[in-house]
């Protein structure tokens, strides 16, 4: 079975609740710039770099098209539903900064559903997570040691 | 078309003891149309009762009943109730557990009869 994987413990609580009410299959928590924060439901690390990249793209084309449109604020969310699989994707604030949602669900959960139990998700993160504390700079020797270490928090060392 | 569904559900929650009424789409769990009191939370009691009406409708099928024509759920301090309408619509009310659930019906299929 399926676990959510967290690279930051705050993360863990929230998600497995939003995932057990929804009934979503797959979920990704990101920052704004696509690092990842939590994963549940993906099994190549591949898959969640390409989703966390594309659904960061589309948080960041949203925002410019609300711009074009002079909405004061960025769009919250989007849906898009095919067939068999739907897709909500949402950007949100967070004692951590602007946090980004993608969420895959099947027919066993609907767009009612999912945004219904986002909002809880919401409230439970601003809840859980602790302030942004300032990070230090990255060193390049660091580098690779971080980013296989958080790679083998998401995946459990198969990556 | 929105203002007529409204005045139909304003007569649902004419009925003694109802504190809401939705058009909900069954598939999506979003609301199309509603007329709820304060203290109902709108959004929530439509995706819950329409991923209940789905799930209902589905265990319906297969047992060989066909289509559910009405649901009521009766609770401690509430009831819920569910007709389906056209187009994978269904038409939800929620009630304190006294109501009146044949007047509460009629004005339901009014409802659904108007075309949802």
């Amino acid at each position: 079975m399926m676990e959510v994987r967290a690279i930051d413990p705050w993360a863990r609580e929230p998600l497995e609740k939003f995932l057990k009410e929804s009934g979503a299959r797959l979920c990704l928590l990101t920052n704004p710039s696509g690092q990842v924060i939590a994963q549940y439901g993906f099994s190549r690390a591949v898959d969640v770099m390409a989703a966390a990249a594309l659904g960061a793209g589309i948080i960041s084309s949203s925002k410019e098209m609300a711009g074009m449109l002079a909405e004061e604020e960025a769009f919250d969310a989007l849906n898009h539903q095919g067939k068999k699989h739907g897709i909500f994707l949402a950007e949100f604030a967070s004692p951590q900064g602007r946090l980004v949602v993608l969420i895959v669900y099947g027919r066993e959960s609907s767009p009612g559903l999912v945004q219904l139990f986002f909002e809880e998700f919401v409230a439970d993160i601003g809840e859980s997570c602790p302030p942004r504390e300032p990070r230090p700079p990255v060193i390049a020797s660091d580098f690779e040691k971080d980013l296989n270490e958080n790679l083998r928090t998401l995946f459990g060392g198969g990556v | 078309m929105t203002a007529k569904f409204q005045d139909l559900l304003d007569r649902v929650t004419r009925v003694r003891d109802v504190s809401g009424a939705f058009i909900v789409s069954a598939e999506d769990g979003l609301v199309v149309a509603d007329s709820f009191m304060e203290g109902v939370r709108g959004n929530a009691v439509a995706a819950l009762a329409a991923s209940l009406f789905t799930r209902f409708r589905d265990a319906s099928g297969a047992s060989g009943a066909g289509v559910p024509k009405f649901l009521h759920l009766q609770a401690d301090h509430g009831a819920l109730v569910a007709m389906p309408g056209a187009d994978d619509v269904i038409v939800v009310a929620v009630a304190d557990a006294g109501v009146n659930v044949g007047l509460l019906r009629l004005e339901m299929q009014r409802v659904v009869e108007a075309g949802t």
